[in-house]
């Protein structure tokens, strides 16, 4: 059975910085996920996070980043675009998940697939709640990891 | 004629810090250091309740989570004046022993070592020839023919590939490089071990963290996690012996890999044991307290100029006033504001209000304010860490500087002395020093734990109250990259004032109200720089440090700048 992961990356103190970290709670706490679908907190570190990605056939991060859209947009980024976005550097932690993608694609472990959704921020002042705008739109990021998992064969149920 | 190099960012990871130098005659001559985002985590903790502000002040840093949330529950706890259960204080030494493991090892290789190894050298390298000087050096199990041949077509395929990835930023082929490409592959198969080996000091942090990358098992009071001898959910016997288990393998690599790798650079850049000297006042904290309040530690801390052992002046434990009161920072050439304009505030009395200029060479020019201890900035870090072991007597301290000496010598390298550790290359030397006792303290807090248990107690928390009126607090960690401090001022049990003064602060520091310079300023003048385009050896020496500026400053920065910039003055 292949094994899926779901990362939310960001700095909760940071609003909307921290939007990968609240989709990954909210996706736990809405959906009930099959047993190959393992769901990381990330927070802001880099390497710390080479054991939880090792192994993993699919790979959906969940992140603020900058990609020129109006605010609180939804984007979704695939292969080889993912490394090379987050060589951008908008964010210090993605310079760590950049370089833990490398490393894993060094010693043979990358996984197979891997997929960004990203959310434009309308604010990184500090604070630990999201933008109404962006808080808004966690559903939508939602339905899009259940519907990668759903295309990786891990399909995720509604919780009632 | 001088030439003005801007370096931004400078680390391969966190990318908050800025350096700028002047060189003439291909040697450094003035120097800054900037951070380059703003800080006002602290203020996100006002006015909450102390028990929580842990649980936030960890995410303030991807890199050094458990020391911030450790600092926060020690600085509540110093303001209550309430004591920490054996259990806790086992498990927390633990946590932190292995985060340092876990540190100390990522900063080696990951970080750094490409600073000294050309990696893309490696790929013209003798597999055979690699695998037997390694052989000769070192038992280590991963320096075999299998494993160099493999590692060399890993590598080919990478850098083959174009995608160099994490090697993308080195200065491959520059004329400071000198290793041979033999040597070069055996780093390189090293590199990759260590990620492994960092693996296993994060399961340990994970085990008794309950969970990683941000750790949850930790109250004001002691630790949450209950422990028992049989049930699942919480810290069992079964789950102290996979710790055991993962502990043994870091220290097989610690002891035969990374130690020997430690001693080989040193031995073939000996002229790196003269270059990069931080400022002489050396700041540690005692660590790994083995009593309940926090009195009686592994480790000491104190202060010490130079390499004058006789002179150290010794913590006595948590809170000490005399580190209470020698702690105030500047910022005149920071980008704040005081409100009443002193020259200096105590970080129990801090203030955090911006007051941004741009990048003014002779005014104000970082987010990082500027520390001092009893008006003199210091060094914090693996250096004082160490030397504070020298001159309290610490024999796990003497033993591993003295081994690593012989070692050294063993490859024809130059004398280890407490002056010339003082240096790009001792900075190094003393992270593996401070690595090996860390580990001895890691063991120990295993054991002692074990024993606890097995005498009975199972006590792992105090409940906090908190009284009526104002109260203040300090949490001290002897962290990875040094002396970390929380300052904590708590009025009818909410936070009224929260200050974090963290070890890249000490070091990163730009000027203070009387010119002074930090350590990263100082360590930089002299350096030599053969290629203005590609400035690796003041890299050399600021990585040297382990910068981490996430919690320095804070504010993430949405412009995407060139790393390297040169004009001529």
């Amino acid at each position: 059975m292949s094994k899926a992961i779901v990362l939310g990356i960001g700095n909760v103190l940071l609003s909307d910085e921290g939007v990968g970290v609240h989709a990954v709670k909210a996706l736990i706490e809405q959906y009930e996920l099959g047993k190959d679908v393992e769901v990381v907190d990330g927070g802001t570190t880099g390497m710390e996070l080479l054991p939880d990605l090792e192994g993993a056939d699919h790979l959906v991060v969940i992140d603020a980043i900058r990609a020129g859209q109006s605010p609180a947009s939804v984007v979704r980024l695939e292969g080889d675009q993912v490394p090379a976005f987050f060589k951008t550097k908008i964010s210090p932690h993605q310079v760590g998940l950049s370089d833990v993608l490398a490393a894993l694609a060094f010693k043979g472990h990358a996984p197979a697939h891997v997929v960004l959704i990203g959310v434009q921020p309308v604010t990184l002042t500090l604070g630990m709640q999201l933008s109404p705008e962006v808080n808004a739109q966690l559903d939508a990021v939602l339905n899009l990891v259940v519907a990668e998992l759903a295309a990786s064969g891990h399909p995720a149920t509604l919780r009632t | 004629m001088s030439t003005r190099i801007t370096i931004d960012p400078v680390t391969r990871i966190e990318g908050h810090l800025r350096i700028d130098v002047e060189v003439e005659n291909g040697h450094v001559v003035k120097s800054w250091a900037s951070g380059q985002m703003w800080r006002g985590i602290e203020q996100i903790v006002l006015d909450r309740d102390p028990r929580d502000a842990w649980a936030i002040v960890q995410r303030i840093c991807g890199v050094c989570t458990t020391v911030h949330a450790i600092a926060s529950v020690r600085a509540v706890e110093n303001a209550l004046q309430l004591e920490v259960p054996l259990n806790a204080q086992y498990i927390r030494n633990m946590m932190l022993a292995a985060h340092t493991l876990h540190d100390h090892i990522v900063h080696f290789y990951q970080l750094s070592a490409l600073d000294w190894v050309d990696v893309v050298s490696a790929t013209k390298a003798n597999p055979v020839t690699a695998a037997r000087f390694a052989e000769s050096i070192s038992d280590w199990e991963g320096n075999s023919k299998a494993t160099m041949f493999d590692t060399q077509e890993r590598l080919k395929t990478f850098v083959g590939s174009g995608q160099l990835g994490i090697f993308a930023n080195g200065y491959w082929g520059h004329p400071a490089m000198k290793l041979s490409p033999e040597v070069n592959l055996m780093a390189v198969a090293h590199y990759l071990q260590a990620l492994d080996a960092q693996r296993w000091a994060n399961k340990i942090v994970g085990v008794l963290g309950s969970k990683t990358p941000h750790i949850q098992n930790l109250a004001v009071g002691g630790v949450s996690n209950p422990i028992s001898t049989d049930s699942q959910s919480v810290l069992t016997i079964e789950r102290l012996l996979e710790i055991k288990e993962c502990i043994d393998k870091v220290g097989s690599f610690l002891h035969n890999c990374y130690f020997v790798d430690v001693a080989a650079i040193a031995a073939s850049y000996p002229e790196w044991l003269s270059i990069g000297a931080g400022v002489e006042e050396f700041l540690s904290s005692p660590e790994f307290p083995t009593d309940t309040k926090s009195t009686q530690f592994m480790m000491e801390g104190g202060f010490l100029h130079g390499d004058n052992l006789a002179g150290f002046k010794k913590m006595s434990g948590f809170g000490d006033p005399y580190f209470t009161e020698g702690v105030a920072e500047a910022v005149t050439h920071s980008w704040y504001t005081y409100k009443n304009g002193e020259d200096q505030l105590k970080p129990w009395k801090g203030e955090t209000t911006p007051a941004y200029t741009d990048f003014q060479d002779e005014g104000k020019y970082s987010w990082v304010k500027s520390p001092t201890f009893y008006g003199k900035p210091a060094q914090v870090g693996p250096i004082a860490s160490v030397l504070a072991g020298l001159a309290s007597g610490h024999e796990p301290t003497k033993l591993y500087v003295e081994r690593l000496d012989a070692k050294v010598h063993n490859l024809s390298g130059p004398k280890l002395t407490p002056a010339n550790l003082n240096s790009t290359v001792g900075r190094h030397a003393a992270r593996l020093i401070r690595a090996c006792v860390v580990y001895e303290n890691l063991l120990a807090n295993w054991n002692l734990l074990m024993k606890n248990i097995g005498d009975g107690d199972m006590t792992t928390f105090n409940k906090p109250t908190f009284p009526k009126g104002e109260i203040a607090g300090v949490g001290q960690v002897e962290a990875p990259r040094g002396l970390l401090s929380h300052w904590v001022v708590i009025k009818e049990g909410r936070i009224a004032n929260y200050q974090a003064v963290v070890p890249s602060t000490w070091l990163a520091a730009p000027k203070d109200h009387e010119g002074q310079p930090a350590s990263y300023e100082v360590a930089l003048m002299g350096t030599p720089v053969a290629d203005s385009e590609r400035p690796l050896e003041p890299l050399r020496t600021i990585h040297s440090f382990d910068p981490c500026l996430a919690c320095a400053v804070h504010l993430t920065d949405l412009e995407n700048k060139t790393a390297v910039t040169v004009r001529a003055l």
